[in-house]
């Protein structure tokens, strides 16, 4: 029998419902997979154990007849999501030995529709970062190299190890958190499907918080089509969760196939950046022409706020993140030293804790917020937030969705950027104005650049409007023919 | 009128502003669903929520936010149909994470005013600022380990209102009367039980001094004072301190200070420039409070009477002076002690003999009126035997001791001691002419001394141990005897 990580989510999907193979085979090869993929660095905790006892029950359920709608399907979660009973750190040190006895409302609900835990993927120290190179577990390696096949790359982040994880083909789909584009930027780094939801349409309850007014949990697949299903799973109206919505939730999935006729695209003329390079304008280009053929109108449209976008959101998310990191003092739970001063306690143990971009972002956030400062920075880019909201809502008076480029360029080296933060965050210039305005956004491999990178094409929707997204990803993933990763050169 | 305080250099105004912590009477916190019942084992009520576990999030609890529009109402204050929850950022070990939700910018109950009750039936308005939401902190405990400091988190997240007046007090009775006065009308609401030795009362109070007429002075704010008796003695101390220095020549730095019950004096915590940057910023977990008219008029129908209304309704329904009807009513229990023995029985009589009486016994065994042996219901029955002549307003207050003591039903006691008036004119003729005849000196020294009527009035009722109607029995010995 072929390697069974070989299909993706539906096919595997399929595959168990018609018996022609058991959960246990399938997880078995997952597990295998994972494990001689330990060079990617994409897992921080192995699950193996675990994941075969609950191959045991789905088998049980398939040949009962009691299958649930994921019944059997091997997924990474990101390190981000506490999962009870099983050490979840946000990637740093602050939570290198948390284990919480409490399960997230959203990986609750895919285990309640039959989904395996793999293991938890590596990301961004507490998903601050574009690169993966700020864990506290080390960088993630790209599976994707350039054509030359030297240089080792980033996969992006912060859902580093749930891009990778999917592109090499170790889990049939994962979960990311997108802040500021931590699902959508590392999913076009690496030739993956990844959507950020509505704010709203995951509930937050029982993921580490980073800016608890930008996060939202998506899912990271190989195709749109295992994106809708994990995504249908994935949501719910949380009552532990105020900010979560109890708007009805569709069936995703059956927005593929769907008819784009006479629906209007909307291409923003910001987010045409100077020095961006000829690739990512084809790749913008050839979009546009997909769909017009598939029946949709292309329409210019401005978001004039548009440059406002990263100053405002490195403002509120450092600031939410200052507050929101205060409780990992030491004295309840997670790494700590101790001192005969409180105060002392504290600043050894968050010193010590804490990576620099977290540092560096606690110290911006409580700048920001200090008296004398938070009119000047913290109110004014609410109120830039506010602007940012209206320039998109005008323009979905116009068009159904926006069109724009998921990332300025294609994966990077390790390292490169490292010492270089204003030049690592203008690499969320297109995914974080989505965040602030709270909207769905999707990014879909779509072609390569000169070295055989992947890169991605955004597509931004009405809040609550994912199935249109999805309808639209379909197209372009149809017509884009992208070739997925089919070098497996870290298998030593 | 200003009390004024004598100084060196003249007279000086105390002004006084007071924060109040009220904890909400609620089954369970304000943003999880742990219990909040006071004394229970260490760190047994407290959710992940409450410890501030990583990817937990706060979710309001509604009964909370209809008792704080209840006070607002209560305090006939303005209830903001839009308020915001913020975070107060601060390091503590007692706050589990690392800030506290509260209200800031746009709290839920803006403007209010209080009517306090002063010495001889004087009135005095004190306005209120606001009233908002927020969660208490937890307990930090340093004496039961040498080099250890406990945290308790049982309190941690327990809603609190705090009431922020004016500075329109300016002595100490008169804070202690707001404080008083506030704590009653939340027991009439039955938003905060009052406690205050519990917690669930607590005051900061604000001090500043001034010579009438000039602007504020430099305030300090003493923390946490847990008794009336406190208040008054830390704010007296406070304002002599600030005057003593004042007329040294030094001057006051704002600061935040503490009170030592032992000392019954006033120490320094931290000055304004060690005083904490909070960063308050709205937290993101939470929407907005948003209420309609419907809601807000919703809670006003469940209003019950106020004490200030209920002194009224004493006064004109009943024709109490408003001096005992302020007594019976600055205590809700108190009031409705007396409703309920007043209910069948003379109103006045009844007011006479709480005021009087129970007051008395219950001082003496310092109890309150709900721990009082006696129930209302049977002094009603009391005041009944008296009021239609059962028993004589003498054998009325060894009923009411056998009633203290037994706790029984005074009909009851009358009966079985034997115990009603004689009125019967025959029966004490008798008694009267046997007392003439044996004292035939006291007789004659009646028309150079006529008090010693006094005298026979006393051994008839000794003879009849003091069940003798006193109308009957003077009017007999008056036929008798003064002819």
């Amino acid at each position: 029998m072929a390697n069974l990580t070989e299909l993706c989510l539906y096919e595997a999907r399929d595959g168990l419902k018609n018996k022609s193979f058991s959960t246990k085979d399938l997880i078995l090869d997952h597990i295998d997979a994972m494990e001689s993929s330990r060079y990617l660095n994409a897992f921080i905790t192995e699950t193996p154990d675990l994941a075969l006892k609950s191959a045991d029950l789905s088998d049980d359920n398939y040949s009962n007849n009691t299958n649930r709608p994921l019944e059997g399907l091997p997924l990474g979660i990101k390190d981000m999501f506490c999962t009870k009973g099983v050490l979840t750190t946000a990637s740093s040190k602050m939570l290198s030995n948390f284990i919480p006895p409490y399960e997230s409302t959203v990986t609750n609900n895919l285990w309640n529709n039959g989904a395996i835990l793999l293991g938890k993927l590596n990301n961004d120290e507490f998903a601050m970062g574009s690169s993966n190179e700020t864990s506290f577990f080390g960088s993630v390696i790209n599976p994707w190299k350039k054509n030359d096949k030297q240089a080792e790359l980033v996969p992006g982040g912060s859902s580093g190890g749930s891009a990778a994880s999917v592109a090499a083909k170790i889990g049939v789909g994962s979960l990311g958190t997108d802040t500021g584009g931590s699902i959508r930027q590392p999913a076009s780094f690496t030739g993956t499907v990844g959507l950020k939801p509505t704010y709203g349409r995951c509930s937050r309850w029982g993921i580490i918080a980073f800016a608890s007014s930008l996060d939202q949990a998506g899912p990271i697949t190989r195709n749109v089509r295992d994106n809708a299903i994990l995504l249908n799973s994935m949501c719910s109206h949380d009552p532990k969760d105020t900010t979560s919505s109890s708007k009805e939730i569709p069936d995703f999935e059956s927005s593929l196939g769907k008819s784009i006729k006479g629906l209007k695209v909307g291409i923003p003329k910001e987010f045409y950046q100077d020095g961006m390079s000829d690739e990512i304008i084809k790749m913008w280009n050839n979009g546009k022409d997909w769909l017009k053929s598939a029946g949709a109108e292309i329409i210019d449209i401005s978001l004039p706020n548009t440059k406002y976008a990263l100053p405002c959101y490195y403002i509120i998310a450092p600031a939410e993140a200052s507050s929101n990191l205060a409780r990992y003092d030491g004295v309840r739970f997670g790494h700590s030293i101790n001192s005969n001063d409180i105060n002392e306690m504290y600043e050894l143990t968050r010193s010590d804790g804490f990576g620099d971009e977290v540092k560096r972002r606690i110290m911006i956030g409580t700048y920001v917020l200090s008296s004398g400062y938070y009119d000047a920075y913290y109110l004014k880019a609410q109120k830039v937030r506010s602007l940012i909201s209206k320039d998109y809502n005008d323009a979905f008076s116009k068009v159904d969705v926006i069109l724009t480029p998921s990332t300025p360029n294609s994966a990077f080296e390790l390292n490169e950027k490292c010492d270089d933060p204003l030049s690592m965050y203008l690499n969320d210039v297109f995914t974080v104005p989505i965040n602030l305005a709270g909207l769905p956004a999707i990014s879909i491999p779509s072609s390569k650049d000169k070295n055989g990178l992947p890169l991605g094409l955004q597509l931004i929707g009405k809040p609550f409007d994912e199935e249109t997204l999805y309808s639209f990803a379909n197209i372009i993933e149809e017509s884009s023919n992208f070739e997925s990763l089919d070098d497996i050169w870290w298998l030593k | 009128m200003s009390k004024l305080i004598n100084g060196k250099t003249g007279d000086w105004e105390i002004v006084i502003g007071i924060e109040v912590h009220a904890q909400i009477i609620s089954q369970s916190k304000l943003f999880s669903g742990s219990s909040t019942s006071f004394g229970s084992e260490h760190n047994t009520q407290v959710s992940f929520v409450d410890a501030g576990m990583p990817g937990m999030l706060p979710v309001i609890n509604s009964v909370c936010v209809e008792q704080a529009v209840k006070t607002g109402l209560g305090l006939n204050a303005k209830i903001n149909k839009f308020s915001i929850f913020d975070r107060k950022n601060y390091f503590y070990p007692d706050l589990p994470q690392g800030y506290q939700i509260s209200q800031f910018e746009q709290p839920i109950v803006g403007e209010g005013k209080v009517i306090i009750d002063l010495e001889k039936g004087v009135e005095k308005e004190v306005r209120i600022e606001r009233l908002h939401l927020e969660q208490d902190a937890g307990k930090s405990i340093h004496d039961q380990h040498p080099s250890y400091s406990y945290v308790d988190l049982n309190r941690s997240g327990v809603a609190l209102m705090e009431i922020v007046s004016m500075p329109d007090m300016s002595s100490a009775e008169e804070a202690q009367a707001y404080i008083k006065k506030l704590r009653n009308i939340m027991k009439y609401l039955q938003t905060c039980d009052g406690n205050m030795e519990e917690g669930s009362l607590r005051a900061d109070i604000n001090v500043s001094v001034r010579k009438p007429g000039d602007e504020l002075g430099t305030r300090c704010e003493i923390k946490n004072v847990n008794s009336i008796k406190f208040i008054g003695q830390a704010i007296e101390y406070e304002a002599k301190r600030q005057i003593n220095l004042i007329e040294s020549g030094e001057s006051i730095k704002q600061q935040t200070r503490l009170f030592d019950p032992k000392k019954g004096q006033t120490r320094s915590m931290r000055s304004k420039e060690e005083a904490h940057d909070y960063r308050y910023f709205p937290d993101p977990d939470l929407l907005p409070l948003s209420f309609t008219d419907e809601f807000v008029e919703g809670i006003r129908k469940t209003l019950p009477e106020l004490p200030d209304i209920r002194r009224k309704r004493f006064v004109e329904d009943f024709g109490l002076s408003p001096y005992d009807a302020g007594i019976l009513v600055s205590e809700k229990e108190t009031a409705d002690f007396f409703e309920i023995a007043s209910k069948n029985s003379n109103s006045k009589l009844v007011c006479n003999w709480i005021v009087g009486e129970l007051f008395s016994i219950l001082n003496k065994d310092s109890k309150t009126i709900q721990e009082s042996p006696v129930t209302p219901e049977n002094i009603g029955k009391l005041i009944n035997l008296i009021d239609d002549g059962t028993i004589t307003g003498r054998i009325a207050k060894d009923v009411f001791e056998i009633m203290i003591d037994s706790g029984d039903d005074p009909v009851s006691i009358v009966d079985s001691n034997d115990m009603r008036q004689v009125s019967d004119e025959g029966e004490l003729d008798g008694i009267i002419e046997k007392i003439i005849q044996s004292n035939p000196d006291q007789v004659k020294s009646l028309e150079e001394k006529p008090n010693l009527m006094g005298w026979f009035v006393g051994q008839v009722m000794q003879e009849t141990k003091g069940k003798a109607n006193p109308k009957t029995v003077n009017e007999l010995l008056n036929k008798k005897l003064l002819k």
